[in-house]
């Protein structure tokens, strides 16, 4: 239930020092490394990977931007540049296997880094979550009950119609015993927090109304108590648009994977 | 028999026409840069039979859905019936196909009762645009051309339609009269209600029933050529567009292979890169974008469907989707003609990034996608926005000062934000 992380994370590089290799590699994002917000996600995908016993380690310092924002603004040079860095470190370690806490992250390294030298089996935060409800090692056991709560999903993009990903983050939230109700617009025809494309690092153009907001609304709609999100950038608009709606009394907007440790306790 | 070679020469010029049109339609997409689109041919076909034939993705909207398809299903299975006028008009026949009796009576009685359907949803559609006035066709980019484009194709199947009826109305009431030339054959579920307001003279019969089969053959050969000056060349394009359409995860961007070879020259001193100019990194006009995109904008038919789910547009920015598809058709046009006229394309001092497509408009999209989803036959906007980005970032340095200085952190620092690289990993030690 505490923020504190009373876990050591292990780098690739001690593995390897040790002789060791991991299961999975978590690609930690850098919303996720630096983010406030998200660096709590990040640690409770730890707390997860190291509650299931995953043989896990991230690469701390060796981690850059996947290129992803550089891509989708237009600049290939940079993203190309930062993809082949990045996949020469991952080589090097011979990874096989990459669990990521972000969606821009996940669909960038899963699509475009085969094509670059970097071919490896990912999978987002959600999916791996939902892998180790369904091999019976991750109930919603022992921590905070859900029992009763109204959740809604909020699908992000580069998860959902960017690569086809919408029952795993709600299976996560099924084994809750909570309410799930579901936006008006939601998985194909789900609505961008408004952050994607290299959005979340300029002003919107003109017009009469942030994305967040039509966002938001939408989702107060439902009267939840909790907003999930399963994107740290989904998960700043989203959390934003609740404070501009006065509502962060009375409704959360939490990650799956924070909602998966606390129902457990972590 | 002046008739038959009238008949025949109209058909013949009509087919010239559109031959000719579309081999300039072909010229322009060919423009265009090349893309591989030649994987997977069987899972292609599929996504054809399945978006294109079987409309699945229209059933979002169940109205025009419905109404679509009975349109849909009218013109596919009315043109049996432009055979028979064929061989008709080529022979000087009178429905040749009337021999096959009960047959032929159920065909004429389903094609009457498409025919109604296809009048009934036209104008539906009619009064969905011009009374009712959907949010979805009222945009900025739909007055003028596109907004006349759609009502005269409405207008047009209206006329075809109702010729149709007309005309086995009279030949009904001929039939009745015995009229020489005038087989009985045929049911007229519909058109028999129509009977009643013909006059009873023969002659009259004759001149309605001859008049209406002239309108409806004319029609339909002009509607054809009719076809590629107008929106409404998806019920060809459709097909093609479908087939070639992306089957990968919408997520996935393209690498450029150009850049490619750049970026593997700078890291790898051993790697020579290929001979030739690697060319305009991006698109700042349209033959800078791929034959798939050029063909994308001849299919689209302006339903908007893009634009009504598009984050962007939907909070009042300038960025409509749709606007990007009919801005490079238009461009595309554009050069086409100064090509016709022998002049050198492509140096009118116009390109389609600010000629045609804003910046204010290309820096809206949060490549959500929405607007590739909803297309009822997968056409790509957002490839030709990211292009265009493309040609803005690399080969103009022009970004809003924010993207700028986001793309300089993680070019100096490994992240869009200005953090050290030494602090990555302090989410795990701090607490």
């Amino acid at each position: 239930m505490s923020e504190k992380l009373n876990i050591e994370v292990p780098t690739m590089a001690e593995m390897l020092a040790r002789g060791e290799e991991p299961e999975i590699l978590f690609w930690v994002g850098c919303a996720g490394s630096y983010d406030e917000r998200a660096q709590k996600t990040t640690r409770d995908i730890c707390k997860i990977l190291h509650h299931v016993g995953i043989k896990y380690a991230v690469l701390g310092t060796e981690e850059s931007c996947t290129g992803d924002p550089a891509k989708r603004a237009g600049n290939e040079f940079l993203f190309q540049m930062q993809a082949m860095t990045n996949i020469e470190v991952l080589n090097a370690y011979n990874i096989k296997k990459i669990v990521t806490g972000c969606p821009h992250c996940f669909n960038t390294i899963k699509n475009e880094y085969p094509g670059l030298g970097g071919t490896y089996e990912v999978i987002h935060h959600t999916q791996l979550i939902q892998d180790l409800i369904n091999e019976g090692k991750l109930k919603a056991e022992g921590g905070e009950s859900f029992k009763g709560k109204k959740i809604t999903y909020h699908d992000p993009c580069y998860l959902g119609r960017g690569n086809g990903i919408y029952e795993a983050p709600r299976a996560a939230l099924e084994v809750l015993d909570a309410q799930l109700v579901e936006m008006k617009r939601c998985k194909s025809n789900g609505l961008c927090c408004g952050a994607g494309g290299a959005q979340m690092f300029k002003e919107p153009e003109k017009g009469f109304k942030d994305i967040n907001i039509e966002r938001i609304e939408e989702a107060l709609e439902t009267n939840p108590n909790i907003i999930a999100a399963g994107c740290p950038f989904c998960m700043t608009m989203l959390s934003d648009g609740v404070k501009m709606k006065d509502k962060n009394d009375s409704v959360q907007v939490l990650d799956i994977a924070e909602i998966t440790a606390r129902a457990n306790g972590l | 028999m002046i008739s038959q070679i009238l008949f025949i020469a109209l058909t013949i010029a009509a087919i010239a026409f559109f031959t000719f049109n579309v081999k300039k339609v072909i010229r322009n997409i060919k423009l265009g840069r090349s893309a591989n689109r030649s994987d997977q041919p069987g899972k292609r076909l599929i996504t054809m039979m399945k978006v294109a034939f079987g409309q699945t993705k229209m059933v979002v909207r169940p109205i025009p859905a419905a109404l679509h398809f009975v349109v849909y299903v009218g013109f596919v299975i009315i043109n049996i019936e432009v055979l028979e006028i064929m061989i008709d008009g080529i022979f000087g026949t009178h429905r040749i196909f009337g021999g096959l009796g009960s047959v032929y009576n159920f065909l004429i009685g389903g094609f009457e009762l498409l025919a109604l359907g296809v009048w009934v949803s036209c104008v539906i559609f009619l009064i969905r645009r011009n009374i009712l006035k959907l949010k979805r066709f009222m945009a900025r980019e739909l007055t003028g051309w596109p907004k006349s484009d759609a009502n005269y194709i409405l207008f047009t199947e209206i006329l075809l339609m109702t010729a149709f009826l007309l005309m086995n109305a009279a030949d009904a009431r001929l039939q009745a009269l015995g009229s020489h030339h005038y087989i009985s054959a045929g049911s007229f579920p519909v058109s028999h209600l129509l009977q009643n307001i013909l006059p009873a003279n023969e002659a009259s019969l004759i001149t309605i029933e001859r008049g209406c089969w002239w309108f409806h053959i004319i029609g339909i050969l002009a509607f054809l050529n009719y076809l590629p000056y107008s929106k409404h060349f998806h019920i060809l394009f459709a097909f093609p567009n479908t087939y070639f359409s992306n089957l990968e995860p919408k997520g996935e961007f393209t690498n450029m292979q150009s850049v490619t070879n750049e970026v593997k020259a700078m890291l790898d001193p051993s790697f020579t890169p290929p001979e030739g100019d690697p060319g305009r990194f991006g698109a700042k006009d349209v033959n800078d974008l791929t034959w798939v995109n050029l063909m994308n904008a001849y299919t689209c038919t302006e339903c908007g469907r893009c634009t009504s789910v598009c984050p962007a547009n939907i909070t009042g920015k300038l960025l409509s989707p749709r606007k990007i598809m009919m801005d490079t058709r238009d461009r595309m046009e554009e050069v086409g003609k100064a090509l016709d006229k022998g002049a050198a394309a492509f140096e009118d001092g116009k390109s389609l990034i600010d000629d045609y497509i804003t910046r204010e408009e290309l820096w809206a999209c949060t490549s959500c996608n929405a607007c590739v989803e909803a297309c009822p036959i997968n056409i790509d906007p957002l490839a030709i926005i990211t292009d265009l980005r493309r040609y803005a970032v690399m080969e103009e340095s022009q970004a809003p000062s924010s993207i700028s200085t986001m793309l300089g952190n993680i070019e100096n620092n490994g992240a869009p934000w200005k953090y050290s690289p030494a602090d990555r990993l302090n989410w795990a030690k701090e607490n």
